[in-house]
């Protein structure tokens, strides 16, 4: 680091490298569109107008926030404790799944008993498809990476065997038109409508459930052995602390974040049904991974992904928006979301180092200032010695 | 009556299996190399699409399907360079930044194909090459000696992909790098170059995979490879690091897809179940993982960064 800044103006810089990397995403992106005969300045202002413009926009960029939200918080936890969840994807639909048999199954009953039962069932069934591979993970020594991308693919195909056969609306049937959706589920268990004929309570779920992690992982014990095995495994398993169980319950806590996202998802989509294409991004929109450069634009707090999952639902929004305005094939959106995942990734490095620095060097101006309990909290990011939280990811776990 | 026609299928079985086999291979061969050198490419399958479409596209404008093949190993070139920036220089989280690849080149592959084709036209594929005598044999030389000749390069490529890694002072360089780059940079050996040329050769066969699986099957559709490229990184544990077994396994989920297939085809499995028998590769795949996890050791440094002096 031969340019010198000040400790506050370091942290500043580091809180605005992944934005910035966005916006460099963006440009990479204008470039596509001049490539196929598009005015990028025209796609990127219908692109603001479309996200952030009216009432109705800012509804849907919340809505499309949403599950952004609950998966980045939950990626937030397993990162903490140095698990990479990528299976966000199928624990959103095996949440959707459980949350829809249990309103399919369940008698009607009233809303104030039935609501709270589908979106606990949601957060089994992801709690599940993340203590899978969790359980895998602390035990087996199975790579988490690997085992969430195969599970991903058991749950697709689990949701179109379900939604085809077992679960299919019985409409679809005697119409002929077999569309693989279930039909409309007990109306008991819509999610209440806030504002309007959309915005319905999830989005409250989900920043309720940001504040609670936060609270989890700095206020209570079980949030603390997380960070401890995050930060080293040696010195939390010296320490006493059972890695193993830590680990599983990262990715069980993980899961059911997901899971939730999924429930959400169908009980607050205006359908009221679940409906697969075939294909999990056709039931999550992405938000699987999203969520991940959601929990990364936040710093990996719980606190700043809420801002940071609004705007990512945004640029998922607008990007409609731009891509209806200026006509180009929405696999447009999908590329330009990589470029998003990949520029956020590949900066955050950089926003790491930039906060190690500051631990270093100046860590009495740290406890003069006057900052959040969220900056600070968010500076743990990086404690000195482990700038890197990918580590240990394949110990081989000799001394277990 | 019967008995024939069981034999009949089981040749046909193989011999698909064989076919489907070979992108996983060739996909799984490179990434191999990055592994071992200590990077984890989680967007061979973006890769893999973007060549295929390249592939597919150059053999339509072209009518020429080498010239496809070539087309395919330089999108996967500059695509696996492309990664080697991320993961090597910018230092990216291995297990997301993959994630972005992937969508690149899902999203890529198909905006260029509703671009450029727009409706899917059928394109020459590789001329099959019988080899004297041993095509004539019967039975056996319609399982294994009457495929293309990319099917016969990608097998032997197995023992000289086992060589280079084992037996040459670059695989040995490779090996360093993957277990003990710390070590392998004090000897003057280049952390980051190694890792460059790993990544670059793990991208061109990816490339070189998705070609050949657009020109074997004559088409191109969103979503061509349908997560070939998981599978074939998975393959890379499933074999445990070593092309042998890398192949081993290849031929595995070839038969069990080319299996499923007939099966369906020949409506053994009702339509309603395909979805389930679609779950077999995915499942294999995890079972696999227990297996390996406990009887080998990853490359020491894989997904880690190197960062000199630490």
């Amino acid at each position: 680091m031969s340019i010198h800044l000040s400790p506050r103006n370091r942290r500043l810089l580091a809180y605005s490298i992944p934005v910035l990397a966005v916006f460099a995403a963006l440009l990479f992106g204008a470039i596509m569109l001049v490539l196929l005969g598009a005015n990028p300045f025209e796609g990127y202002a219908e692109m603001f107008v479309g996200a952030f413009g009216s009432g109705d926009a800012l509804i849907a960029t919340i809505l499309k926030a949403t599950p952004l939200l609950f998966v980045g918080v939950g990626i937030v936890i397993a990162f903490r404790a140095n698990v990479i969840n990528i299976g966000a994807e199928g624990q959103m639909v095996l949440g959707g799944l459980f949350a829809t048999m249990t309103a399919l199954y369940m008698p009607e009953m009233h809303p104030i008993i039935m609501i709270p039962l589908v979106l606990l069932a949601g957060v089994v069934g992801g709690a599940l498809w993340g203590w899978i591979p969790g359980m895998l993970k602390a035990y087996y020594r199975v790579n988490e990476i690997l085992s969430t991308i195969m599970l991903n693919i058991v749950a697709v195909q689990l949701m179109a065997y379900l939604l085809r056969g077992p679960l299919i609306d019985p409409a679809e049937i005697e119409r002929g038109t077999r569309i693989p959706q279930t039909a409309r589920l007990a109306a008991s268990a819509d999610l209440p409508i806030l504002f309007g004929d959309r915005l319905h309570i999830g989005p409250v779920l989900a920043v309720l459930c940001a504040i609670g992690a936060y609270y989890l992982l700095w206020r209570t014990p079980l949030g603390f052995r997380l960070r401890a095995v995050g930060l080293s495994e040696h010195a939390a398993r010296y320490a006493g602390i059972p890695v193993r169980r830590t680990i599983a319950l990262a990715l069980t806590m993980s899961g059911a974040m997901a899971g939730l996202a999924g429930a959400v998802l169908v009980f607050g989509s205006e359908s009221h049904r679940m409906v697969t294409d075939g294909s999990t991004m056709g039931f999550t929109g992405g938000a699987g991974f999203n969520g991940i450069v959601a929990a990364l634009l936040g710093g990996l707090h719980p606190l700043w992904t809420i801002p940071a999952s609004f705007l990512f639902g945004g640029l998922i929004v607008g990007g409609q928006a731009l891509q209806r305005a200026v006509q180009v094939p929405s696999a447009l959106i999908v590329a330009l979301n990589g470029l998003v995942v990949v520029f956020v990734v590949a900066a955050d490095r950089y926003r790491v180092r930039l906060l190690a620095v500051d631990e270093y060097e100046a860590p009495e101006v740290d406890a003069g200032d006057h900052e959040t309990a969220a900056m600070g909290a968010a500076r743990d990011t990086a404690p000195p010695g482990t700038d890197s939280y990918g580590q240990d990811e394949f110990d081989d776990g000799g001394e277990r | 009556m019967n008995e024939v026609f069981t034999t009949a299928v089981m040749v046909a079985v193989v011999a698909s299996a064989i076919r489907l086999a070979v992108p996983l291979l060739l996909a799984s061969l490179g990434e191999t190399f990055g592994q071992r050198s200590g990077v984890l490419n989680l967007g061979v399958d973006g890769i893999m699409l973007l060549g295929a479409f390249t592939g597919y596209y150059t053999v339509l404008k072209s009518g020429n399907v080498w010239a496809g093949l070539l087309a395919g190993a330089i999108v996967g070139l500059v695509l696996g360079l492309a990664s080697a920036v991320i993961a090597v220089t910018l230092q990216a989280e291995q297990g997301i930044s993959g994630i972005g690849i992937y969508l690149f080149g899902l999203g890529m592959s198909d905006l260029l194909f509703q671009k450029l084709v727009g409706t899917p036209i059928p394109i020459d594929t590789f001329p099959a090459v019988h080899i004297p005598l041993l095509a004539d044999i019967p039975y056996i030389g319609e399982m294994f000696f009457q495929h293309s000749l990319v099917i016969y390069l990608a097998f032997a490529a197995i023992p000289v992909a086992t060589f280079v890694i084992n037996r040459t002072t670059f695989g040995m360089k490779i090996r360093a790098v993957g277990e003990y780059p710390d070590a392998a940079d004090t000897l003057g050996v280049s952390v980051s170059g190694v890792r460059y040329a790993t990544e670059i050769i793990g991208g061109t066969l990816a490339g070189i995979a998705g070609a050949v699986l657009a020109i074997t099957l004559g088409i191109f559709q969103q979503n061509l490879t349908n997560g070939a490229g998981f599978i074939a990184i998975a393959l890379v544990y499933f074999g445990a690091w070593r092309p042998t077994g890398i192949m081993l396994g290849a031929l595995l989920f070839g038969f069990v897809n080319a299996l499923v297939l007939e099966l369906k085809t020949l409506e053994i499995i009702p339509r309603d179940l395909s979805n389930l028998a679609a779950m077999a590769p995915a499942i294999i795949t995890i079972l696999a993982l227990v297996f390996v996890a406990r009887r080998f050791r990853a490359p020491s440094a894989l997904t880690k960064p190197f960062t000199r002096g630490k």
